[in-house]
């Protein structure tokens, strides 16, 4: 008899089971190998939890139940905000940096025959202490290195600023009210419309190329040299991280990409975005939450970055094929 | 940290271009050519679904042709990196993860609520039953117009003709896509009310988008330049 599963969900048979606990062996090794200990975290948090961390998380597709005295818990759609929630608590009086990786599932609603998981497994590292160009170029460099490790041959990390968006709109003294429609046009990369709306806007001719030409700028380093004026910043911070990974060999790996923009609200500085030419979806992602700790009464810079574990498998494979 | 990564491969920039048959197929195809992409067989061969070549022009290496609506399928998954859809076809799934990256001008056409000629069923059905009975192929579209402006609305979903839904009674309007408007007069209809113009857009999947930025980019340039 055949007995349906929850769509999104599925069962693993020991084949596919062998190769996912190999692959993760080989990351967690990395991962072990540069400090960062393995944690686990319970699969359940206080809702209360969940929203301290990230407001906007806590109303985008989580899944809720109601605890037997009737509070409300979430299954984690993240690890990160139940590691910020651990750091918080159990490492209260520690001297940073602080190392912690993890390998879970979380979960996440999704959209019917769309092919998307709604449980998954995410493999991944927070690093708590080093502040922006040097923490995060510690996590690039440590997630490339340990990709490469696994088989990976021909993946990339897409860097950007995850600030660089709302401080442009800021700078250019975009009505508050305009800002979300161009914020989802810029994050959807929708330039057809953003052209539409950066051209109502009624910006001097250079600034409303700058906006528009935001979400194409993505490349090398010379990429940061054409972030000009309100973006300078951005760029010069970039311009940072560029140095650190250049020494780790990780650049010749790093698409600097002016238009990366996270879905997270927690993001305050760099994001990234880990990439394979054998899968059409991002292997992962994550960046530099430097508040996000801070929400939890443990205020210490932070970044990291989660591998979805069975889109990795799906590039290793590829790339064994490939031969 | 482990030591020294190894240097990327090339050969990163050939493109898969998805190229959607019907209405947009002559005029995408003539757009492609102008940019010297070879398009001949795929003129020649009306059955045949996938070209190759080692370079068909402009970094592209394989043309797959496929109805509109399947198009942003193929691109949000990386089978095609680049395609040409309707504007409408990418407004009914708007949760599909594709970068639009140009208007291309042609293909234009209307979203429209239509209703028989003449005939009251619309208002009639709002007012006494209060609900509207719509049928159409793009039910995400329909029910998003009918919430924004505050009408209860059952979406009927048909997948062939949906003019002869309202002919038969099975509906009081329809919702449809029209270039001249003449199917609905021959059918005895007329436009109620316009929702959303639609012309051809070029989507991209949002991995090759990054890399394969200097094939992409060549190709969106070029394309611009034509619609100018």
């Amino acid at each position: 008899m055949i007995h349906p599963l929850p769509p999104g969900t599925r069962d693993v048979l020991p084949t596919e089971m062998r190769e996912l606990r190999a692959l993760s062996d080989r990351l967690r090794a990395s991962f072990e190998g540069a400090g960062y200990g393995e944690v686990w975290t319970p699969l359940v948090e206080y809702e209360e939890t969940l929203r301290r961390g990230d407001d906007r998380a806590a109303r985008a597709g989580v899944y809720r139940m109601f605890d037997d005295r009737g509070r409300v818990l979430v299954l984690r759609s993240d690890m990160t905000v139940s590691i910020a929630r651990l750091v918080a608590t159990r490492y209260g009086g520690v001297q940073p940096p602080v190392r912690l990786g993890y390998f879970a599932h979380s979960y996440r609603a999704v959209e019917r025959g769309r092919g998307q998981a709604r449980e998954f497994l995410q493999g991944g590292v927070e690093l708590i202490g080093p502040a922006a160009a040097e923490g995060d170029a510690e996590v690039v460099s440590l997630v490339l290195a340990a990709l490469e490790e696994a088989g990976l041959r021909r993946h990339r990390i897409g860097v950007g600023d995850g600030s660089l968006v709302r401080g442009l709109l800021a700078e250019l003294e975009v009505p508050e009210d305009r800002r979300g429609k161009l914020l989802e046009h810029l994050s959807r990369r929708d330039l057809v419309a953003l052209a539409v709306d950066a051209e109502e806007l009624g910006l001097s001719p250079g600034a409303r190329d700058l906006l528009v030409a935001i979400p194409t700028l993505r490349g090398g380093p010379e990429v940061l040299d054409r972030a000009e004026g309100p973006v300078a910043r951005s760029a010069e911070g970039l311009r940072a991280l560029h140095e650190l990974l250049a020494e780790s060999g990780a650049a010749q790996r790093t698409i600097f990409d002016l238009g990366l923009v996270r879905e997270l609200g927690y993001y305050t500085g760099a994001v990234f975005e880990v990439y394979d030419p054998a899968v059409g979806f991002a292997l992962g992602g994550g960046g530099r939450y430097d508040e996000l700790l801070g929400r939890f009464g443990t205020p210490l810079p932070a970044c990291g970055i989660a591998l979805d574990i069975q889109r990795v498998h799906a590039a290793q494979a590829a790339e064994e094929r490939l031969g | 940290m482990s030591g020294a990564l190894s240097t990327p491969q090339p050969g990163q920039g050939a493109l898969t271009l998805a190229v959607p048959r019907g209405a947009l197929f002559e005029e995408t195809l003539d757009r492609l050519d102008a940019l010297g992409i070879a398009t001949a067989e795929v003129r020649d061969n009306p059955r045949r679904l996938l070209f190759s070549g080692p370079d068909l022009g402009a970094g592209v290496e394989r043309i797959v042709t496929m109805r509109p609506s399947d198009v942003p399928t193929y691109v949000e998954h990386g089978a095609a990196d680049l395609g040409v859809t309707g504007k409408d076809v990418l407004l009914e799934s708007p949760s599909r993860e594709v970068y639009e990256l140009l208007d291309l001008g042609y293909g234009g056409c209307r979203m429209v609520v239509a209703a028989r000629a003449g005939d009251d069923a619309l208002e009639e059905s709002l007012r006494r039953l209060g609900v509207a009975r719509v049928a159409t192929k793009y039910p995400g579209i329909a029910t998003r117009h009918f919430a924004a402006t505050g009408r209860q609305a059952e979406i009927v979903e048909v997948k062939g003709s949906v003019e002869l839904a309202p002919l038969t009674g099975l509906v009081d309007a329809i919702v449809d896509l029209t270039a001249t408007g003449r199917t609905l007069v021959e059918n005895g209809l007329e436009v109620r009310e316009e929702i959303v113009g639609s012309t051809a857009r070029l989507i991209a999947n949002p991995v090759s988008h990054k890399l394969k930025a200097a094939a992409i980019d060549g190709l969106v340039t070029g394309l611009r330049e034509l619609g100018r």
